[in-house]
């Protein structure tokens, strides 16, 4: 189901890339940035309106069941950060990340 | 959740390691050794900011931000809420905490006074740090005026 997976730090830059198949990384680091414009508009557009977690990931995209995976992914990400080895805004190199990234990649391709 | 004496410790531990071994007695030391702790809570407060907010609905607003700093980032480090949160509507926010949990084994009043930053500067970077990764630059400093109250002043940076 996910062709690409993408994590993309506050500063613009991709921390974590990852596309099946493993070519076209290009095109799939436009289009990451093609929906982060996305997510710009969507947030100045909202204002005050009263949003939930869940509302804010599918209001964004389009709605899909994929909520699961974004918790997945958050909580992988969440692990990543409490690592002491690991520095905020460095690439994510860790093998668990990795094994949870291909784990949903190929779960409903 | 595991005994709050736990981090109590730990956290003396830590400021009287860094003083311990002080190279530099000077103010200039001491600067370097309240970086050092303030940077440690900085990455603590990271990674909180990112695993507290789970169950949390979606932040509408700055005073949201600070008043989940005051109830559950306190709640989950000190076991209790902060006592007060006072802001000028243009940035800057006073929390207030009248019993502060590292200060209340030490005394009670004007004791000790000089010695309380050192046990503050952690807490300063934690509230940094779980900002910074609620999307908020902040400044965080603390004061005591008796212990153990103390305030801590976010001052928003706008950039």
């Amino acid at each position: 189901m996910a062709v690409c997976v993408a994590v993309i730090a506050k500063e613009n830059y991709p921390l974590y890339i990852r596309s099946i198949p493993t070519e076209n990384e290009l095109k799939f680091h436009y289009m990451v940035h093609t929906s982060l414009d996305v997510v710009d508009e969507k947030i100045s557009a909202m204002g005050k309106a009263l949003v939930d977690q869940r509302e804010l990931y599918l209001g964004l995209l389009y709605p899909t069941e994929d909520y699961k995976m974004f918790r997945k992914l958050h909580n992988s990400y969440t692990d990543v950060m409490c690592n002491p080895f690991y520095n905020p805004g460095d690439r994510i190199q860790s093998r668990a990340f990795d094994s949870m990234v291909t784990s949903m990649m190929i779960q409903v391709c | 959740m595991a005994d709050a004496a736990l981090f109590e410790f730990l956290h003396t531990e830590m400021v009287a390691e860094l003083w311990a071994h002080h190279s530099d007695p000077g103010p200039g030391g001491q600067k370097m050794s309240l970086s050092v702790l303030e940077g440690m809570g900085f990455r603590v407060g990271q990674a909180l900011g990112e695993r507290l907010p789970q169950e949390t609905l979606a932040f509408r607003e700055e005073l949201d931000v600070l008043k989940f700093l005051c109830k559950d980032l306190w709640v989950a480090v000190f076991q209790k809420q902060m006592d007060s949160l006072r802001t000028n509507h243009q940035g800057t926010y006073v929390l207030q905490d009248n019993s502060f949990p590292l200060l209340i084994r030490m005394a009670s009043g004007l004791q000790y006074l000089e010695e309380a930053p050192k046990f503050l500067a952690f807490t300063c970077g934690l509230l940094r740090g779980t900002l910074s990764t609620l999307g908020i630059k902040s400044l965080v400093t603390a004061s005591v005026a008796s212990l153990p109250t103390c305030k801590f002043q976010v001052v928003i940076q706008k950039t």
